[in-house]
């Protein structure tokens, strides 16, 4: 299973990562490798077999809808790269 | 013997019965990574000035018990407040929590003394800690080759007498092969057993927290102190937490030991093989009943894995978009540009390669083909560990298929380097309990021997591992790093 330079190009646009052009080849030849590798799971009937996202038995765990204690807002945004009055900022989206 | 030799158990006891003081011990241990650190490079970050502090704080107290003032490091994925947490990436370079994993939590309530964070492959993506954003880390047993991965600064710190012990996260043996390879006791208990809130997440269906320790006792005593629900992740699990060191001493007469034929065939040195085999043996002498078993899907857990991993990583790390935290390219000029920069910057080669690998397993037209098909295989793989656990106790295998690789030696060839962890990622998929504890040596270097239990059997695997380590010298013996 060969991926070409435009499958590399849509997945990277879909994962947001901007990758350098010659770095295309590279991903395309590595990523090629290891599906191919991927494909010996083909040789395995599973029709029938429940996928198994989570081996826990658990679904859905509730709590009683209460405010708790949390991060002040100064802390919470700490760490963000740019901020102004306690609020991420971005570029501009439009 | 020199304080830093000791073990968790033996310095407890010691700080308890007041014969050293904690702000002693942590010297013993700043003075070692003094004087051995820049041949390891385990550490991303120290603290030993914090560490003295929380010492000196303890020394003061009336009374010290358990793991109260025992140096220990943490993986650099464990978020700690006010100390960087950098995943060893460009991306969380002087990313600072506001908050600690709960795990950490509960180690500094128990009186841990952190002397740093400990180095790793970046976002926990690799098997030797050389796809580490900074730096590599070095085997203490021989220094020109890999500590594995991705806990290598761990099992690396360790094995080389930095710390007592440390805590690290196992997605697909990030706990065991580092701890194999650097002749330690690495445990990744049982999924939902330990909290995961604060451990950056990388597969979260497979994530868990773990110790790495010297000793069987120690990762008990480590094991209790960790353990337990948390309403902060709702994936941990509302059991009691046994007294894990409680019945250490039992013995395993009667304990029903299978050995997967499947973990001892081609891909699996000769030398590897033998030693583990030799180590059964040991097992049989000590009263359990070995026989050979199956695990028939095994032969599938590699590329399940490398296609569930991925996919989750590949949802988990959309978070890093230069956004709330984290490096961001400054000069993009509209914020999809910005995301994308910054993503393409700030995650080193591995972790694009995953991320990749990932969004086109869960793209439009290939979700049935990859992931889906993988979830199937998982249930399978899952089932053999089922039906293997209604006729054994335990299972027992190598841990790794070779002992520690050479720097460099599987670098360059992603795939090479995912088959090192064929041995460990079938207990993550199943989710259930394994330890690794030292099984032998080959040419000076350590062998890992690997127990895998049903869910909740940590107790049972400490009591196994315990009774070979009390029959073997294997955990004694120490790398020699003196000049």
């Amino acid at each position: 299973m060969a991926l070409t330079i435009e499958e590399v190009e849509h997945v990277a646009r879909l994962a947001r990562l901007n990758l350098p052009a010659e770095e295309k080849n590279m991903y395309a030849q590595q990523l090629s490798s290891i599906l191919d590798f991927f494909t010996i799971l083909n040789r395995l009937p599973t029709d029938g077999v429940e996928p198994l996202a989570h081996v826990l038995p658990l679904f859905n765990v509730m709590r009683a809808d209460e405010t708790g204690p949390s991060l002040p807002r100064d802390e919470a945004m700490a760490n963000a790269p740019l901020a102004e009055d306690g609020q991420f900022k971005v570029p501009k989206i439009v | 013997m020199e304080l830093y030799q000791y073990t968790v158990q033996e310095i407890g006891e010691m700080l308890a019965r007041r014969e050293v003081t904690a702000s002693e011990v942590l010297a013993a241990s700043a003075e070692r990574i003094g004087r051995v650190e820049s041949r390891i490079h385990a550490f991303i970050t120290l603290t030993l000035e914090e560490a003295e502090k929380t010492a000196k704080e303890l020394d003061a107290r009336d009374e010290i018990g358990g793991l109260a003032g025992i140096p220990c490091g943490i993986k650099d994925n464990l978020c700690t407040r006010g100390v960087r947490t950098t995943c060893a990436s460009e991306m969380l370079e002087d990313f600072v929590p506001p908050y600690d994993a709960t795990a950490v939590k509960k180690l500094k309530a128990a009186g841990a003394v952190m002397v740093g964070k400990l180095n790793m492959d970046e976002f926990a993506m690799g098997s030797s800690t050389e796809n580490s954003g900074f730096f590599p880390t070095h085997n203490p047993w021989d220094l020109t080759r890999v500590p594995g991965g991705s806990s290598g600064g761990a099992a690396a710190a360790v094995a080389a007498g930095e710390v007592f012990y440390a805590l690290a996260s196992d997605t697909g043996g990030s706990i065991r092969q580092p701890a194999s390879f650097c002749g330690v006791v690495g445990m990744k208990p049982t999924y939902g057993r330990v909290s995961r809130f604060g451990l950056v997440a990388f597969a979260s269906s497979l994530d868990q927290v773990g110790p790495i320790t010297r000793t069987v006792t120690d990762c008990a005593l480590v094991m209790n102190a960790i353990c337990g629900h948390d309403h902060l992740d709702s994936t941990s699990l509302k059991v009691p937490v046994p007294d894990y060191t409680k019945d250490l001493q039992e013995g395993i007469k009667g304990l029903k030991i299978g050995f997967p034929r499947e973990y001892f065939q081609e891909g699996v040195d000769r030398g590897v093989r033998d030693t583990i085999m030799k180590a059964l043996l040991k097992f049989e002498e000590l009263g359990a009943v070995v026989e050979e078993t199956s695990l028939p899907h095994s032969e599938y857990a590699l590329p399940t894995y490398y296609i569930i991993a991925p996919s989750e990583a590949s949802s988990n790390l959309a978070r890093f978009d230069g956004v709330r935290y984290g490096y961001r390219d400054g000069n993009a000029r509209d914020t999809v540009e910005m995301f994308s920069s910054t993503r393409a910057r700030g995650f080193g080669p591995e972790v694009i390669r995953r991320v990749m690998l990932g969004t086109y397993a869960l793209s439009s037209g290939y979700y049935d083909a990859y992931y889906l098909k993988a979830l199937k295989v998982r249930r399978l793989i899952k089932e053999d560990f089922d039906r293997a656990f209604e006729r054994y106790d335990i299972l027992a295998s190598p841990t790794t298929t070779s002992t520690a690789f050479r720097i460099g030696e599987k670098a360059q060839d992603p795939l090479t380097m995912y088959m090192s962890d064929m041995l460990t990622i079938p207990v993550n998929l199943a989710g259930i309990p394994s330890i690794s504890i030292p099984g032998g040596f080959i040419d000076n270097l350590p062998v890992g021997l690997q127990l895998m239990g049903p869910p909740l059997s940590e107790a049972t695997l400490l009591k196994a591992a315990y009774a070979f380590e009390q029959a073997t010298d294997y955990h004694l013996r120490t790398p020699v790093l003196e000049v």
